[in-house]
């Protein structure tokens, strides 16, 4: 008697539902992802991991022995140590920069993509819910935002407060919370013109009540598939920020500054400053992108 | 109390079209069409007696869904009054208003769209009684289980999402969060269009079961002809935002007066075709955005007159306890 129904194909209506198993499932079965997948999850290790496996401290100026400067990969050091993917310009080991960038370089795209999803879901769902004045005041500022490239916005804003991790941070989210506040918008639009929300405002429940047991719950999902997309645009913006000098702090180098910092010495021959950071980071956003690419279409949901 | 436990008062409902960018322009300079008007709901008055139940019918858009909206208080009427034992309801605030929604339920046609998909079945029952505070936490429980009890649930189904469920077991949870809040009203918008045929009659049992046990009133929307003769004690035919007759169920259907009501009663299907839409008359609704002038039914009456292309016919009575809205049935005024 208690037929299972097929729910609607809606993805991500439902808390626990088998759709969504099976999306995952489906994501896993696909080489490329489930290559991209494993990719990330060593990455987000090794940068999780950078203080416990990295063979030197490149932060700790004091550890770095000068003499060591742009020694090629798999040189070894005055003190024994063997620089497995050689040396920069201050004898500081590439590896152990890379981990330590690449470290840096999530702590800025997650921080930045949480604090823009907490704006823009915000914004989005007052815009949706109260309508009218407000909407159009919202959307008018995410226009408006949307209209220039994330770039310019984020150039003028840094070169005028200076730079800093926490700036870079505050940089990315005014870029980019703007797209999640249109996607939240459009999603709770939806999910408002549902009876179960009139069945809310029959029961006389707070409007503030209504916003976050019903109408947050059921329209977060796309804009959270889009996110892990955003995450490697907002480290891209980082890299981006940081490679042209106006990012993060060079006493904490992110992937995007090791690039800087190598270029100088890349017609001179010793390619190794700058390639090995590049790679790491071109691994990061690819591996990044495939899977939130990935969890888009399968959750169908139509980008940003 | 003088009668009427609920009533509705000339209530209209117009929604006013967005306008496009050309219109737009041209309303900035000066020379504007007027806005589009979509008149719903247009000057409905209806009164319900306690522990009665009075079923609405009409074709598809003319506005049953949102003359229900309307009286439940999820929607604002655009005039009239709706009023709740003796009261304007626009005139309650705060926990008087609350007491109307509260008393005042709907229960949905869309048994999917109707419940939140990411709660759980005890929560939705329980959640006006918890979020309200209308009883201590440590019973909330015993009553959601209650509700459920009583539209033949299982409690085992407490803890489960909607998803996991029929769409009658789902029309049955949806009653239950009304039960929930003790209601003497319900408003039932099509509340079995959406289920299996088989599973109908039951529904339609338990809410003649639950209206015994309660004393509950209905305002039962349907497209069943079948059906509201069943369970109704009167019946109100619409037409294009407008009630066009309304009387005794045995009365209207044997005797129906307005030629629109005679046309859908002799339209209607028999059992076997119950679960199609009914298309009793020739020619189409008229588009609610530009309804005929005069009476709005008479492009497709075959009694039409040359007064009913001019004058719009009253709502008025004429028997007792029966009203039409038709010249057939008015001596020579209006
Ligand atoms: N929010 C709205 N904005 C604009 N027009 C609306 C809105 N809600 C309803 N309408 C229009 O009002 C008219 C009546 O709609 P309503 O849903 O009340 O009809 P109904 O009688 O319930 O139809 P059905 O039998 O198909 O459920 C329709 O023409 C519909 O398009
Ligand atoms: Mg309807």
């Amino acid at each position: 008697m208690n037929s299972l129904k097929a729910m609607p194909a809606t993805v991500g209506a439902d808390a626990d539902t088998p759709l969504r198993r099976q999306v995952l499932r489906r994501i896993r079965s696909r080489p490329t992802t489930r290559g991209a997948m494993i990719l990330l999850a060593i990455l987000l290790l090794l940068a999780l991991l950078a203080p416990f496996i990295a063979p030197q401290n490149p932060h700790d100026l004091g550890s770095l022995s000068v003499m060591d400067n742009r020694l090629e990969p798999g040189s070894q050091g005055m003190t024994g140590i063997t620089y497995w993917l050689g040396t920069d310009a201050q004898g500081r080991d590439m590896l152990s920069a890379i981990l330590y960038g690449l470290r840096t370089s999530l702590l800025v795209g997650l921080t930045s993509t949480v604090g823009a999803l907490l704006i823009g879901v915000f914004a989005g769902l007052v815009a949706a819910q109260f309508g009218g004045a407000v909407d159009a005041a919202i959307m008018r500022v995410v226009d408006f935002m949307l209209g220039f490239p994330s770039i310019l916005i984020a150039l003028v804003l840094l070169a005028s407060i200076g730079r800093g991790i926490d700036k870079v941070i505050v940089a990315i989210i005014l870029v980019q919370w703007a797209q999640y506040a249109r996607l939240m918008r459009a999603a709770a639009l939806v999910e408002r013109r549902k009876e179960y929300i009139e069945a809310a405002v029959n029961f006389g429940l707070p409007t503030r009540h209504i916003m976050l047991a019903h109408l947050l719950p059921n329209s977060i999902g796309s804009v959270l598939v889009v996110s892990t997309i955003s995450i490697a645009g907002a480290i891209t913006l980082e890299a981006t920020l940081s490679f042209l000098g106006v990012g993060v702090p060079v006493t904490q180098p992110s992937l995007g500054l090791l690039i800087a910092n190598g270029f100088e010495f890349l017609l001179s021959g010793e390619y190794w400053i700058a390639a090995f950071p590049g790679i790491a980071l071109v691994l990061l956003i690819m591996s990044l992108n495939l899977v939130g690419e990935r969890l888009r279409r399968s959750f169908n949901v139509r980008g940003p | 109390m003088n009668g009427s436990f609920f009533e509705l008062r000339d209530v209209k409902k117009h929604f006013r079209g967005k306008p496009t960018i050309a219109q737009r322009i041209l309303a900035a300079t000066g020379n504007a069409p007027p806005p589009p008007v979509l008149k719903a709901v247009d000057g409905v008055d209806l009164s319900l007696n306690k522990g009665e139940v009075l079923g609405l019918v009409g074709e598809s858009g003319c506005g049953k869904s949102t003359l229900a909206r309307v009286a439940t208080g999820i929607t604002k009427p655009s005039g009239g009054n709706v009023v709740y034992e003796g009261r304007p309801v626009a005139d309650l605030h705060g926990k008087e208003r609350l007491n109307y929604l509260l008393k005042v339920q709907m229960v949905f046609q869309d048994p999917y769209a109707s419940l939140n998909p990411r709660m759980r079945v005890g929560k939705i029952v329980g959640e006006a009684l918890r979020v309200h505070g209308l009883l201590p936490k440590s019973e909330i429980d015993a009553a959601v289980d209650r509700s459920l009890t009583e539209v033949g649930l299982d409690l085992a189904y407490r803890d489960r999402y909607p998803h996991q469920f029929s769409g009658g077991q789902r029309q049955r949870i949806g009653i239950a969060r009304a039960l929930a809040v003790k209601p003497e009203f319900l408003v039932c918008d099509e509340p079995v269009s959406a289920l299996d045929v088989s599973i109908q009659a039951q529904v339609i049992n338990l809410f003649m079961d639950i209206r015994e046990k309660h004393g509950l009133t209905y305002l039962f929307v349907s497209h069943d002809l079948g059906v509201v003769r069943h369970i109704s004690d009167r019946v109100a035919i619409m037409y294009l935002g407008r009630i066009v007759e309304v009387g005794s169920a045995s009365a209207i259907f044997s005797t129906p007066a307005h030629p629109y009501s005679a046309a859908l009663i002799a339209a209607s299907p028999s059992t076997a075709r119950r679960k199609r839409a009914f298309q009793p008359l020739k020619g189409e609704l008229p588009s609610p955005l530009a309804p005929p002038g005069g009476c709005p039914f008479h492009p497709r009456c075959e009694h039409a007159m040359a007064k009913c292309r001019e004058v719009r016919p009253i709502l008025k009575q004429i028997a007792p306890g029966r009203s039409a809205a038709c010249h057939l049935h008015h001596s020579d005024n209006t």
